[in-house]
């Protein structure tokens, strides 16, 4: 079977340069599956929501169906929407926000049904300013086209939706850092526990938490069934999902592919998708799934893009962002523009990460311009050792969020494969990739 | 309306089972601990230290520093976990001391130190800093961070009291929890991201909480600094002394420290019932008064107009020798005496056996016309703080409590936003506990006993309240019992223009309609509940007893009472300037600046034949006098003080005062020498005997009890009954070793792990007030227990609730007029602020503030100035537009200067100036003024 054979789920209206609008979302059977829904008892779309096993496709890859059973029951409660996405080289929902929002408005209207939640918010991150300005249209005209708002679709079922931008921070895609910020705060994660939202969330009420991609799946789940999705994929993996392939490849972008059906090799090589990397050059590494991902060589490039086959191996598919390096790529360079950005990004709460993160910065930084020492590849990772001990996979924390305890996995990756390319830094005094921009 | 700010889904403690208790394994060995109760304070109940920076038992734990990591066993084996917000679990095995955790320790501390300038040596902190301690105790010794330290502008100053240093800041959030969550100020915060995340204040705002001494206080390193301790001295060279407080009436406990027999600082103490370790900055600071230059420390005579120094020999012999005069002429009639709030009980308790039973004078007042009738005070069914903090619904019927008792104000409020404490208030003007009321109910000045009786009575909204608020004030109050069971009332002055027997009246109205409620009177002048409780009131004699209730006992006591009620602090000053009065002896006492009339005061003192002054300062009232004898003042005296919820509490010497400075009870003593009598003391010890002795409302509260270890935290008077039961202490020791300030507490964070060295908790520690071994003396008793002296006479008994009250006529207002509302500002124009330079920056002018509509007839607005005038006089001052203000009223708080005084006849210069006691007329119930352009 070809890897473009399966059904394009989310992604189905990119063709149309006016996918974003309500005409065009209408002529392509949307609202379809909202209609279906609101047909059904809400224990029903739940029920159907948990029997396709729709992983979360935000990061940690969170069974939704599991995620909206431990809602706690309450006067109130909310759907949170996290549109932060926010992790270098991940660009798939930024996508979604801005060419399907009517997509996402409907999900969330059917997330809101199942769930009897009669409020949610959307979170979109800051930088999206297209893809605040389409959401929020979006949202409005789906308001006047009775999917929205009171009554819908003469249901009886009212959702108010209302959209708010983040102010660029990259902790804020963190659920509980989400809603501080939703709550006029500063974006400090919140302390665990409660370990999720569902039990105390946003204002102190029961919260679900769901990604942009994740809520996008419903509406097809409605219009085409439940069955129709679990065919697609493999285990617990199932359906599709989007990649946003970066690095050096010759066609970067998004893809949606069939979970577990597609292998690392068919994302990068395949003509139709990655179509290889440039210039005849080799696969030196690759990030599976993101930043905070721990990295891959050539010989795990078979690996199925499944959620448990790829944590097995111990990395994981993460927020769905493959970067691809080739053998021109300096491992130690590519460490320290990943920890940087951590340290960058780091909120600053707790010891480890708001000290270790610029630490090592310093450190892969010295390295790089030719200054550092044989003894720093030990400091490297005993700091990491502090910020997640063990320095495994999955990993410990030592913080109160996952930053901290994912800033080791570029460095502690880079140091076990490459050891020697660090030990030339050291040894010649200088990047034998030659200086690079430190921008 | 819970507060919009704080909607932590962390609370202090987690929720418990009162009472349920679980098994947990802490290093090997089994410790008991209270279902849901924190690992962190758990273990070290268990005598486990377990290093820490952010968490404060005080504030709701957040799990910064991560400095509490330790093994805890769960269901993926065993994992680091912090300590500071993991509750304990039955058969949590948790270890503190295993290679992992050490590596964490070492690991987190020299994270902190990457960044941290290690300036120790020029540091204020160095020598209680417990990242020193702990990093001596816990760290990895050596540092191998080799790159540039992360360099901010420091110290910039956040306010006139507080310097930040960002360099040494370990972004513990402490200060940033405090100013949120306890004071309700969230005024400074946490900036930027990653290591360059700092603490500051928002772009050119000051942090102008009344509470900022507290941040300087629990910050773990010397990130925060206070100006007036800065540089003055090095931990180890202090020496200290658990006191009270006296600056307001709160009681706060706090550590007196000093050095060379000067106040260096001081730090709030953990009284559970009380402070719980906070101080306010008046309190904190103001303590620099006492070093003040400006102190007297020699007697002074005056002579030919001037005062000139003279000798204790000279000055006293001169005052018997004058007052005899006027006795032998006038009567001891003639002879008032104003003051005594600044006292400890037992110099209060001197000056009353003095004027009482010695001078024979009844006109004694130690509430300078700011307070309530003393007989309402004493008689009213009386409320403890905590009571008043888990009512099921508090009203509030005084002035703003963050101005006068700031600490109460923190209490209430922790109490309205983490306990859902319902409060109705009642007031002319909103202020700091408004937002966190379930209904603010306004009132017009004299009208407030009109509002209760129509809302105890459950009547229709009067035309002046917002209906909506009517309603939820009715509802706040049907959470209460019919008869009032689980009401607290705080009774105050909300008003210093608004005669005080209006709020009496009121007091009595809510006091027949709920005979279950208590109250809490929110009188503010340091002892003033313990120079009344000593019968320094007209009408009352020591023990809460009345003049003519305790005449046999105290005629036995004493030789002889008064024949007659005598007259308040009105009633002095007024019978000084009409001649029925001729001499005045003012304790502590400035009237000129605290009496709401001006002119009144100003009159009567001008109008005394003879005038004597005993005091710290020479403040205007004391420039005026015949002969002004120097006194001790705080910390530089031992013996007790009382509270607003009769807490008696120890105060504790730590100075010796300057020059010739005498203590209050030494004075009284040599002067009913001088006119014939005998105080029979010679000591402070032996006065508390005496007391003990003879106020009934004291019996039992003797000096061993007051000593015992579990009285710590004072002994609230009356007992009730024997054996005592003191309130339990939170832990063995109130155990934050970075709040609870002292050199044991150095020792106790800088030590590595203990095991199984501190005791179990003491619980409810009884004490016998009767039969104890070596707990009070043979009399000790019960109250009721009967006369048990030799004497014929026999106790009498404290007066009870009802009290007559003495309602004056309201005059109707015209619609000219503005009806006056004169608050009170922590910062104020006393003496006592005047003494602190790092206080008086705070001091703000006085304006006027009114409703726009009334500002729009006039034509003025934000800045204008304006003449108001009253039957008394008239000032200029500045206007702002208020509103929250009801029309018709006009609001200026009390003691500020402003420019323009011209009060009628007043000739003395004094703080309050030109301010609005130069309107206020105090034979009025209240005060209404014209607003007129300049």
């Amino acid at each position: 079977m070809a890897v473009t054979d399966a059904p394009r789920i989310v992604t189905s209206r990119l063709e149309y340069d006016d996918s974003h609008t309500l005409e065009r979302y209408l002529a392509t059977g949307g609202y379809e599956g909202l209609r279906k829904a609101l047909a059904m008892t809400p224990e029903a779309v739940s029920h159907d929501v948990d029997a396709v096993s729709l992983l979360g496709r935000g990061g940690a890859g969170f069974p939704a169906g599991r995620k909206w059973s431990m809602l706690r029951k309450a006067p109130t409660s909310y759907l949170v929407v996290n549109g932060d996405e926010s992790e270098p080289a991940t660009f798939k929902d930024h996508l979604l926000i801005e060419r399907d929002p009517h997509q996402l408005v409907e999900g969330v209207v059917i997330a809101c049904y199942a769930l009897q939640v009669t409020t949610a918010f959307i979170y979109i991150r800051g930088e999206f300013a297209l893809g605040l300005e389409r959401v929020t249209a979006a949202v409005n005209d789906a308001y006047g086209h009775g999917a929205v708002g009171r009554d819908i679709f003469g249901s009886g079922f009212s959702v108010d939706i209302v959209v708010h931008p983040g102010a660029g921070a990259y902790i804020c895609g963190e659920e509980t850092a989400l809603i501080e910020s939703l709550e006029g705060k500063r974006g400090f994660p919140r302390i665990k526990p409660p370990y999720f939202p569902a039990a105390i969330g946003l204002y102190g009420e029961p919260t679900v938490v769901n990604n942009v991609e994740t809520l996008s799946n419903l509406p097809w789940v409605m219009t085409h069934g439940a069955a129709a999705f679990s065919a697609l994929g493999e285990g617990r993996s199932t359906g599709t999902r989007l990649f946003a392939l970066a690095g050096h490849v010759r066609r970067p972008g998004v893809y949606e592919v069939e979970m577990v059906k597609t292998t690392f090799r068919d994302l990068i090589y395949a003509p139709v998708l990655g179509g290889g990397l440039p210039g005849g050059r080799e696969l030196k590494a690759f990030i599976p799934g993101g930043a905070s991902a721990p990295w891959f060589g050539p010989d795990q490039v078979d690996l199925p893009l499944g959620q448990d086959e790829v944590g097995a191996a111990g990395s994981m598919l993460g927020s769905g962002s493959v970067v691809v390096m080739d053998d021109s790529t300096c491992v130690v360079r590519a460490a320290w523009r990943i920890t940087r950005f951590f340290w960058r990004e780091s909120c600053g709460q707790c010891t480890p990460c708001r000290e270790g993160s610029g630490w090592l910065e310093k450190i892969l930084r010295r390295i790089e311009d030719g200054t550092g020492l044989e003894s720093d590849l030990d400091l490297l990772m005993d700091i990491s050792d502090n910020l997640a001990p063990g320095v495994s996979w999955p990993p410990q924390q030592t913080t109160i969020c996952v930053l901290g305890s994912s800033i080791p996995s570029s460095i502690a990756s880079a140091i076990r494969m490459f050891r020697d390319e660090f030990l030339l830094h050291v040894k010649d005094g200088a990047c034998p990739f030659g200086a690079g921009p430190h921008g | 309306m819970a507060d919009p700010v704080v909607t932590s889904h962390h609370a202090i403690a987690p929720h418990t089972a009162a009472g349920a208790t679980v098994e947990i394994t802490v290093d090997g060995r089994a410790v008991t601990a209270g279902a849901g109760e924190f690992l962190i304070a758990a273990a070290e109940r268990a005598g486990t230290f377990i290093p820490r920076f952010c968490y404060h038992p005080r504030m709701k734990p957040v799990g910064m520093c991560r400095m509490c990591l330790v093994e805890v066993s769960g269901p993926r084996g065993a994992t680091l976990q912090p300590a500071c917000y993991v509750a304990v679990a039955d058969g949590m095995e948790v270890v503190t001391t295993s290679d992992k955790v050490k590596k964490a320790q070492d690991g987190v501390l020299e994270l902190l130190l990457v960044n941290h300038p290690l300036d120790c040596p020029v540091c204020d902190k160095g020598g209680e800093c417990p990242l020193q301690d702990q990093v001596l105790a816990y760290g990895p010794g050596e540092s191998r961070f080799l790159e540039e330290k992360r360099h901010w502008a420091k110290p910039i100053a956040i306010s006139e009291l507080v310097l930040l240093d960002r360099e040494r800041c370990i972004q513990c959030g402490r200060c940033v929890r405090f100013a949120n969550e306890v004071a309700g100020e969230a005024q400074i915060d946490f900036l930027g991201r990653g290591d360059l995340v700092e603490v500051n204040v928002f772009g050119g705002e000051a942090f102008s909480s009344y509470f900022s001494g507290n941040t300087v206080q629990i910050c773990p390193v010397g990130a925060l600094t206070a100006s007036p301790y800065r540089f003055t001295a090095r931990p180890w060279d202090l020496d200290q002394v658990e006191s009270t407080c006296t600056l307001c009436a709160f009681g706060c406990r706090a550590a007196v420290q000093s050095s060379a027999n000067r106040i260096t600082r001081l730090l709030g103490m953990d009284s559970d019932p009380v402070n719980q370790s906070w101080l306010c900055d008046k309190g904190r600071f103001a303590s620099e008064a006492v070093n003040a230059g400006t102190r007297l420390t020699e007697p002074l005579i005056r002579r030919n107009g001037v005062l000139e120094t003279a000798s204790w020999g000279e000055a006293l012999a001169l005052v018997a020798g004058r007052l005899s005069e006027v006795r032998t002429e006038k009567g001891a009639g003639a002879i008032g005496m104003i003051g005594g709030a600044r006292l400890s009980n037992e110099d209060a308790y001197a000056w009353a056996k003095w004027a009482k039973g010695v001078v024979g004078t009844d006109s004694v007042d130690a509430q300078i016309g700011d307070g309530l009738p003393a007989e309402v005070v004493v008689s009213l069914p009386r409320a403890t703080i905590d009571e008043a903090c888990a009512a099921r619904c508090l009203v509030t019927l005084a002035g703003d409590l963050r101005e006068e008792l700031p600490v109460l104000f923190l209490r209430l409020r922790g109490a309205a936003v983490d306990h859902d404490l319902a409060v109705v208030e009642l007031t002319p003007q909103s202020g700091s506990l408004t937002r966190y009321t379930a209904a603010s109910v306004a009132y017009r000045p004299g009208e407030a006993a009109t509002v209760v009786r129509a809302l105890a009575a459950g009547g229709p909204c009067p035309a002046t309240v917002d209906p909506s608020v009517w309603a939820a004030a009715a509802a706040a109050l049907g959470r209460a019992g019919d008869g009032g069971e689980g009401v607290v009332v705080i009774i105050g002055r909300p008003s210093l223009a608004e005669d005080g027997a209006l709020v009496a009246d009121a007091a009595a109205a809510m006091a027949e309609a709920w005979p279950s409620a208590r109250f809490l009177p929110a009188l503010r002048r340091g002892n003033v509940m313990g120079a009344i409780d000593m019968g320094l009131a007209p009408g009352l004699l020591p023990g809460r007893v009345s003049l003519d209730d305790g005449r046999a006992w105290f005629e036995e006591q004493w030789g002889a009472v008064p024949e007659a009620r005598g007259r308040d602090a009105a009633g002095i000053l007024d019978g000084l300037a009409d001649g029925t009065m001729a001499a005045l002896v003012m304790v502590g006492a400035d009237p000129l600046s605290d009496f709401p009339d001006r002119t009144l005061a100003a009159g009567g003192i001008e109008a005394a034949d003879f005038v004597v002054a005993v005091d710290g300062f020479l403040s205007s009232s004391a420039a005026q006098a015949d002969v002004v004898l120097p006194s001790s003042m705080s910390y530089e005296r031992s013996g007790t003080t009382t509270n607003i919820e009769g807490r008696v509490t120890r105060l504790s010497q730590k100075l010796v005062a300057p020059g010739q400075c005498w203590p209050d009870w030494m004075i009284a003593s040599d002067l009913a020498a001088r006119l014939g009598g005998d105080l029979a003391v010679a000591s402070v010890t032996e006065i508390w005997d005496e007391i003990e002795r003879v106020a009934v409302s004291h019996t039992g509260i003797s000096r061993s009890v007051l000593d015992a270890p579990a009285a710590r935290d004072g002994i609230v008077a009356p007992l009730a009954a024997a054996p005592v039961s003191l309130s339990r202490r939170l832990s063995p020791e109130p155990f934050d070793p970075m709040a609870t300030p002292g050199i044991e507490s150095v020792e106790i964070q800088g030590a590595p792990p203990r095991a199984g060295t501190a005791e179990p908790p003491t619980g409810e520690e009884p004490i016998t007030a009767a039969g104890g071994a070596g707990l009070g003396a043979a009399h000790s008793g019960a109250a009721q227990s009967g006369p048990a002296q030799s004497g014929a006479a026999v106790r009498p008994r404290p007066l009870r609730w009802p009290q007559p009250v003495a309602v004056p006529a309201v005059p109707a207002t015209d619609s000219y007029s503005l009806r006056l509302v004169a608050g009170r500002r922590l910062y104020d124009g006393g003496v006592l602020v005047g003494a602190c330079a790092s206080l008086t920056p705070l001091v703000a002018p006085a304006v006027v503030r009114a409703h726009a509509h009334d500002l729009e007839k006039l034509g003025v607005g934000d800045g204008d100035h304006v003449r108001l005038r009253s039957g008394r006089g008239d000032i200029v001052v500045a206007v702002a537009e208020d509103g929250s203000l009801p029309r018709g009223v006009a609001s200026i708080d009390f003691n500020l200067s402003a420019a323009g005084a011209t009060g009628n006849g007043s000739t003395a210069a004094g703080a309050g100036e030109g301010g609005v006691s130069a309107l206020i007329d105090a034979r009025q119930a209240v005060v209404d003024v014209r607003m007129e352009t300049p």
